[in-house]
């Protein structure tokens, strides 16, 4: 745990006064408040931090202790007193492994650990904002690889303490957001729950390349494949397919194989293409036999 | 699944502590469409998050109606370009 300068978050020295405070921390929420910066952790971050300094800095009794205290903090016998409070109780919805974080603002839980150890994880006559009615909603992260994002299948998450079950759809994109209704927080007064936003990373360790449905892949054939046409065998996603090259293939050439590719998102049985550019193989060491060959066919002016 | 909510306008106002005007600017700006239900008009369970995120600017950030109409439509435009970059970088992995 780390001594945090509540200064510094709020760009202010020591002896700012209370109009001092609040203007650098509404100057600095206009900036980084998260609902003006979606989808940036960093902003999330930093609004928590700066709602954090605000919360001390801006409550007389809190900024007095806190400047009593300041670096010498980890020596302050309150600070053992409130240490040993803590131990049982805090944080249990979202320890440090977890990949779930709130959205849209600054929750109880949010304070840091060098906080709660030194106002205690309730804090005392906290301002924060609440839930008013409707629940918070929830995002997490979910990694796939490209594989399991071929076929529709279900996935359990653990979602604080909960178990949900969820469809994933087959072709689901790398970095779509699908919302999964009511699997927020519970709301207050009558209020719905919130959502759970889950946003898919999608890894792909395979051969092919994969742009929306459609599926791209380099195949290497020999010289005479390519001059002279042949058959060869080829990966698709699901399967060996046979191919027919065509003779006077040309370096880069792609042939589509229509319905090979990647499913559609949400069009059951409906899938992209795949296309297979050849690279042609050069020879780089010619027997004497080749190498008579290759005279011989320089001479016809080939 | 939960049930679906409709809100009426009053009982949004109560909770998160806004007056009438405020859902009606954002009715008139068609940022947000209520339901009728005879002479009642309700504010619909999807529309919910979109005014949740004005009351909170409106609250923490002392924004005028017509500051958060902006921010609104600003925001949408920030969602499409978002959707369009991850996009373009799913389709610059095809060159990696």
């Amino acid at each position: 745990m780390e001594f945090i300068d509540y200064y510094k978050v709020l760009d202010l020295d020591k002896s700012a006064s209370t109009a001092d405070i609040k203007k650098a921390y509404r100057k600095l929420a206009r900036k980084y408040h998260p609902d003006l910066n979606p989808n940036n952790k960093e902003a999330e971050i930093k609004f928590k931090q700066l709602n954090e300094a605000n919360e001390v800095l801006s409550d007389p009794e809190k900024r007095k202790k806190y400047d009593q205290y300041g670096k010498d903090w980890q020596h302050a016998e309150e600070f053992e007193k409130a240490k040993q409070q803590q131990q049982y109780s805090g944080r249990q919805q979202y320890s440090s492994g977890d990949p779930f974080t709130y959205s849209g603002g600054a929750s109880e839980e949010d304070f840091s650990d060098f906080f709660e150890s030194m106002f205690g994880s309730r804090g005392f006559g906290r301002q924060q904002r609440q839930t008013k009615f409707r629940g918070q909603d929830f995002n997490a992260e979910l990694q796939l690889d490209l594989r399991s994002a071929y076929t529709t299948h279900k996935q359990t998450l653990t979602v604080n303490g909960k178990n949900i079950r969820i469809t994933i759809p087959a072709g689901i994109e790398n970095g779509q957001t699908i919302k999964i209704k009511g699997h927020g927080a519970p709301g207050v007064n009558g209020g719905p729950h919130g959502d759970l936003y889950i946003t898919f990373s999608i890894a792909n360790n395979t051969a092919f390349k994969r742009e929306g449905a459609n599926l791209y892949k380099t195949e290497t054939i020999n010289l005479t494949t390519a001059v002279l046409g042949g058959e060869i065998t080829t990966e698709t996603f699901d399967g060996k397919v046979k191919l027919k090259v065509a003779p006077g293939t040309q370096n880069g050439q792609q042939v589509k194989l229509k319905g090979k590719g990647f499913p559609v998102y949400k069009k059951e049985g409906a899938y992209g293409n795949l296309y297979i550019s050849y690279q042609i193989q050069m020879p780089t060491k010619l027997t004497d036999e080749q190498k008579e060959l290759f005279e011989k066919l320089k001479k016809t002016n080939l | 699944m939960a049930s679906k909510y409709i809100i009426s306008i009053s009982e949004f106002c109560n909770n998160y502590g806004v007056d009438e005007v405020f859902v009606m600017h954002f009715t008139e700006a068609k940022l947000i469409h209520l339901k009728k239900e005879g002479e009642k008009q309700f504010i619909q369970e999807d529309e919910l998050p979109k005014l949740e995120k004005m009351v909170r600017l409106y609250h923490d950030l002392g924004i005028n109606l017509e500051g958060l109409e902006t921010i609104a439509h600003l925001l949408d435009r920030i969602d499409e370009m978002n959707k369009e970059l991850q996009s373009l970088k799913n389709r610059l992995r095809l060159y990696e």
